[in-house]
């Protein structure tokens, strides 16, 4: 293993972008001559160190105010109490003044570190004051990420096949859909984007279920109207995906807002890619948030890659977490390939969230180990190598898979069968799903409206009447 | 993106000054700076401007500097044609018990909903403390509690999405943007989200929640705050859209729109929110609705049919006025519902009349007057006995200087001559050409 990696790295320093510097904080302790090649080339400018970020840069007054409720008559200090008019009574809290001409710096001097639990040979760090989980947790866990890989494996294979118009995977993101997803309730909303099938695997959504949706049988829940893995399904909390992207973050306050009202013990959760903290929404929900208290969990994937746009070219911030507190929001970052590490930031953040009625931003480190969806080919815009690496070197299945194993829960025998019967049991399904009825007629056109308005109703009556004067011209195999 | 309120103001102003057709109902001026120049603290609106006793006579105050500022300026143009619904349309409610502008229409029909149902809350700019930017939401924060009258950042992307979001998990929000001009920045959450997503999620996620604020020309306010988008939302499957002209429509249609389970936009018209239509105690009623989806025949006639809504629908029936003073009876259709469209009643009506006259504040290319148009040609045609006549705004962003803005948009006389055409009392446009 040590030594495949160590080949595979020789081959790809020099293909490595400054924009993918983050790599350089989450490489700590493994293949240190690895990282100090890194180190050297690349990211002189970066000293990676574990200090905490300290707070002399921080605006005093909101650092003063950053953890307290912000409502409005709790800014409203007594006027006049600094007589020595050192301060600047303004809305929102007193400004102290200074001499000083100075910018705040577009960046701390060292960047925000990544918190990890597990190491690349899948120990904890002893320094971690992380919550253990139970051997049922882990190996469900451990589960759902292998079955989360084999049915992005295969379904994507069906796709090349031409089976299904359309598939993406989450490769590389196993660890952050399935560890969020087991931290949470199952109460707690899910408003995804679009690769986080992992969070429907963990909450008891079938192969079945799945393969469905991707064929667009009768079966599916969406009723064969959305693109294959836009899963919705309101028996799993898990709302229905949209293409857009970030339109789903304010609609994730919005939930949370309606959660805080019902006085609800659970948290709206919403996850968005890298690309999406660009959109206006990503903004807006931030703010919105942090103003109206809202009890949400923003998670963020960082997998380096926004199709192919890299994240130099998407912002020049350290990477996302820095924004939350610019909306007064508290933030972590996390090595999204350490699944123990995002399931104790996650299961944090939530109980934060939910106790004290705030917004939490989680940005998870993790790459994008697969295209973009099949619509894309990554080989064009970056190098094979890199995507070789992340896929073997920082695989986040298998370094939960080491920690299990030194465990004693798990070995290569037990691997083996979870491993075929996944497969087994995927191309039964799929060749089901392809087999079963398409939905039926009706089904264009209900739900356009709570009740079919009189339009709606006419056009399916046409539609049945030409169907039946031309029989000929539609497909036999669809249901009337 | 958005103006100042002082920028909104001084324009205001200006068009008022021009306004020469301005309703004698006066329409409140509502932001802080206004305060200053009576010489009030700007800072204490709660006391001053917010307050409602104030209100009065902090307009007649301010009635009496305009009308200074504006000097010769205004009393220079022949006030011929103002414009005066309540006193025309008067005669249509024949069990009027009392009056009520379509401001105190939107606002009983909004206390009344959250009075009942304590999932209605309301969400936006200045909705709260301010009461509303043309006070519609006035009262409501004192009775309801900042939990359910939301002031937002100025974000319509961010509000509307977060409305959506709050739907989509069972509140029926009622989100105001300060013009539907400005609705814009959020209309990936209105189509994309609202609109799609009962459907997409197959009746799994209904999205209970009504976008509302004023739409089309005010005046003197320029390309950005008088545009009718009417035609662009009731376009859209999943959205229903209604436009409301008097106070019974606001307030039966208002209620009708926050009980619907399908996400509505409701389009105000800011001139007429100071008007004051006669209601009848049925109207008053809490529990009284109006249907989406049907229109309401506002005068009935046999010669010509002519379909309009919101403001359009009170220029239509002056319209029908001074027509019948020439002997042609027209049939004013208010259409009350975008979408969906009431065709029924529509093609009924030209089935009786033989001719059609369609007026709509728009722009003409893909307008409401084009889609009924097409209605009637499909289902009504072996009835015209002459062309449709389109009246409809000019197909250019609307122009600032009154004179400009008053040819941009559709006259009375405008809609007296289209239905003389249709009539063949005038030449035909297709015989001018």
């Amino acid at each position: 293993m040590a030594f495949h990696v160590r080949k595979s790295t020789a081959k790809i320093i020099p293909h490595f972008r400054n924009g993918m510097s983050f790599l350089g904080s989450l490489e700590m302790g493994f293949l240190n001559s690895y990282s100090t090649h890194l180190r050297s080339t690349s990211f002189a400018a970066h000293k990676i160190g574990t200090r905490v970020l300290g707070s002399e840069n921080i605006p005093a007054h909101l650092s003063a105010r950053r953890f307290e409720s912000i409502k409005v008559g709790k800014q409203v200090a007594s006027v006049n109490d600094d007589r020595d008019n050192q301060v600047l009574e303004f809305p929102g809290g007193k400004v102290k003044f200074t001499p000083k001409l100075s910018f705040i710096p577009d960046r701390e001097e060292e960047r925000i570190p990544c918190f990890r639990v597990l190491d690349d040979h899948g120990q904890p760090s002893i320094y971690s004051n992380f919550t253990q989980v139970s051997k049922e947790i882990a190996m469900k866990m451990y589960n759902d990420m292998v079955t989360l890989q084999t049915m992005d494996t295969i379904f994507y294979e069906a796709q090349r096949q031409g089976r299904i118009s359309f598939y993406l995977t989450s490769l590389g993101e196993e660890a952050i859909n399935i560890a969020s997803a087991a931290a949470l309730s199952l109460d707690d909303l899910i408003v995804p984007q679009y690769r986080e099938a992992g969070v429907l695997i963990w909450r008891g959504f079938t192969l079945r279920e799945f393969a469905s949706q991707c064929f667009g049988n009768k079966y599916d829940y969406c009723k064969g109207r959305q693109m294959p893995v836009h899963y919705g399904s309101k028996r799993h909390n898990y709302f229905t995906v949209a293409s857009t992207i970030a339109s789903q973050i304010p609609h994730a306050v919005g939930a949370a807002y309606s959660m805080k009202m019902d006085k609800r013990d659970a948290c709206a959760v919403t996850y968005f890619g890298d690309g999406g903290t660009s959109e206006g929404d990503f903004h807006a929900a931030l703010n919105f948030a942090a103003v109206l208290e809202a009890p949400v969990l923003f998670i963020c994937r960082n997998n380096g890659w926004a199709i192919s746009t890299p994240i130099s070219d998407q912002f020049r911030s350290d990477g996302v977490v820095v924004k939350g507190r610019a909306y007064g929001v508290c933030s972590i970052r996390v090595d999204g390939n350490d699944a123990l590490a995002v399931y104790n930031a996650v299961r944090a953040a939530r109980k934060m969230a939910i106790q004290e009625h705030r917004p939490i931003l989680i940005e998870a480190l993790t790459y994008r180990a697969g295209h973009h969806t099949t619509s894309d080919d990554s080989t064009r815009y970056r190098p094979a190598e890199e995507m070789e690496w992340w896929r073997v070197a920082k695989d986040p299945v298998s370094r939960f898979r080491k920690w299990i194993e030194s465990n004693g829960w798990w070995n290569n025998e037990a691997e083996a069968e979870l491993r075929s019967s996944l497969r087994k049991q995927l191309l039964e399904e799929i060749q089901l799903a392809e087999r079963s009825e398409k939905p039926p007629v009706a089904d264009a056109f209900t739900d356009v409206y709570d009740v079919p308005p009189s339009n709606l109703q006419e056009q399916e009556k046409w539609l049945r009447k030409t169907i039946k004067t031309h029989p000929q011209d539609y497909p036999s195999n669809f249901p009337l | 993106m958005l103006p100042t309120p002082l920028d909104l103001y001084t324009q205001t102003l200006r068009g008022l000054a021009s306004q020469w057709w301005w309703p004698a109902v006066f329409k409140p001026l509502h932001f802080p700076q206004i305060s200053r120049l009576i010489g009030s603290n700007p800072f204490q609106r709660s006391n001053s401007i917010n307050a409602g006793q104030s209100n009065l006579s902090l307009e007649k105050k301010m009635w009496g500097i305009v009308r200074q500022k504006v000097g010769a300026g205004a009393s220079s143009i022949p006030a011929l044609q103002r414009i005066r619904p309540a006193a025309s349309s008067s005669r249509y409610y024949s069990s009027a018990a009392k009056e009520m502008t379509v401001r105190d229409a939107l606002n009983s029909a909004l206390d009344e909903e959250m009075s009942a149902d304590p999932k209605v809350f309301l969400m936006g700019e200045e909705v709260g403390e301010y009461q509303g930017a043309y006070k519609i939401t006035k009262g409501l924060l004192e009775k309801y509690g900042p939990e359910r009258v939301l002031d937002t950042p100025i974000t319509e992307a961010g509000f509307a999405g977060i409305g959506v979001g709050a739907a989509y998990h069972g509140l029926k929000p009622v989100v105001e943007f300060m013009t539907f001009n400005f609705s814009m920045q959020a209309i990936d959450h209105i189509i994309n989200s609202a609109a799609k997503t009962n459907y997409m999620s197959a009746g799994q996620i209904s999205v209970p929640i009504v976008f509302r604020g004023p739409n089309g020309a005010a005046a003197g306010v320029g390309a950005q705050h008088s545009q009718c988008y009417a035609a662009w939302y009731g376009s859209c499957p999943g959205l229903k859209v209604l436009a409301p002209y008097s106070s019974e429509d606001a307030r039966g249609l208002l209620k009708a729109a926050i009980r619907d389970p399908d996400p509505v936009v409701f389009l105000e018209n800011e001139l007429l929110y100071g008007e004051s239509f006669p209601v009848s105690a049925e109207v008053l009623d809490s529990s009284f609705t109006a249907p989406i989806g049907k229109a309401k025949i506002e005068r009935e006639g046999k010669d010509v049919t002519i379909t309009a809504f919101s403001k359009m629908v009170g220029y239509a029936l002056k319209a029908a006025e001074l027509l019948s003073k020439e002997g042609i009876s027209a049939e004013v259709i208010n259409l009350r519902s975008i979408r969906p469209l009431d065709r029924a009643t529509i093609n009924t009506s030209v089935r009786k009349t033989n001719r059609l006259v369609t007026v709509e504040e728009g722009f003409p290319q893909h307008g409401v007057g084009a889609e009924i148009c097409t209605s009637v040609v499909e289902e009504s045609f072996g009835y015209l006995d002459a062309p449709v006549e389109r009246i409809a705004g000019a197909d250019i962003p609307m122009p600032y200087a009154a004179n400009l803005e008053r040819m941009a948009v559709p006259q009375v006389e405008d809609i007296v001559r289209a239905a003389k055409r249709a009539c063949y009392r005038a030449v035909p446009l297709a015989a001018t050409g």
